[in-house]
């Protein structure tokens, strides 16, 4: 199963839904294979991000070594990170603190 | 290097314009990555780790768990990926969705050679040269990354 468009142009923001007590982060690491437009093209992909937050996080993950792509409820990042598990990212995720 | 376009934007999809020998290649491959994903050894092939990475890095439990739950929908995803790429390989014309497929595929392909290559980011073709096995994977690596980079930039375009 692939999707090919952004399904939402923005994330809800958390307050939208019920606030999580211990928010979580999902975290992209940097690694020596994937390009970095194709990087690009997945956060523009998954997160609907614009294109120029999508360049700023994956330089971060390209010079700091990794960047906190996106936030919320465990759920939520659990399935952030099968998707870009999906497209051949290394993430993980764990609490925000 | 390609001078022309081998993926272009066009009404109602993307055209392809791909060599003969090229898609030679091309068709020789998703087989190979079938064959991993089926038979190769989950916990003892790093090529295969790097295709299921952990998703906890301080929670050993937690990231089985995860993987427990997420290996068979990322393997399906990835052999269907695999299954359109071959279905069009010959097309001329073919779908966002279906290019996507390709370019999923192709970055498969990638992290697989990528990590049986031990590929840095410094990496240069003299360092695969003593071995004509690593030095041909290593080729066969630096085409797809040219056309990974040519369908990302034709998805990422006007």
């Amino acid at each position: 199963m692939v999707q090919t468009a952004p399904v939402e142009t923005e994330r809800p923001s958390a307050d939208e839904d019920v606030t999580p007590e211990v928010p979580w982060i999902v975290i992209v690491w940097n690694d020596p294979i994937n390009l970095m437009s194709y990087v690009v093209y997945v956060f523009q992909k998954l997160f609907g991000y614009p294109r120029p937050k999508a360049e700023r996080l994956m330089l971060d993950v390209h010079h700091r070594g990794k960047a906190v792509v996106s936030s919320g409820a465990k759920e939520r990042c659990e399935l952030d990170v099968s998707r870009l598990h999906a497209h051949g990212l290394w993430a993980t995720l764990q609490k925000d603190r | 290097m390609t001078l022309r376009p081998r993926v272009r934007r066009a009404k109602g999809g993307f055209d392809l314009r791909i060599s003969s020998p090229e898609l030679e290649v091309l068709r020789s491959l998703p087989g190979q990555l079938r064959a991993l994903l089926a038979d190769g050894d989950p916990a003892g092939d790093p090529a295969l780790g790097r295709l299921y990475p952990s998703a906890y890095l301080d929670d050993p439990g937690a990231a089985r768990e995860f993987d427990r739950l997420t290996r068979d929908e990322l393997t399906e995803q990835r052999l269907a990926n695999l299954d359109t790429m071959e279905r069009t390989l010959d097309a001329r014309r073919v779908n966002e969705e279906e290019l996507a497929a390709w370019l999923a595929s192709i970055n498969d392909l990638r992290l697989v050679l990528g990590v049986r290559l031990a590929v840095t980011e410094e990496s240069e073709p003299q360092d695969f040269e003593a071995d004509e096995v690593a030095e041909a994977s290593y080729a066969l690596y630096v085409y797809l990354s040219g056309l990974a980079e040519e369908i990302v930039e034709t998805l990422s375009g006007p």
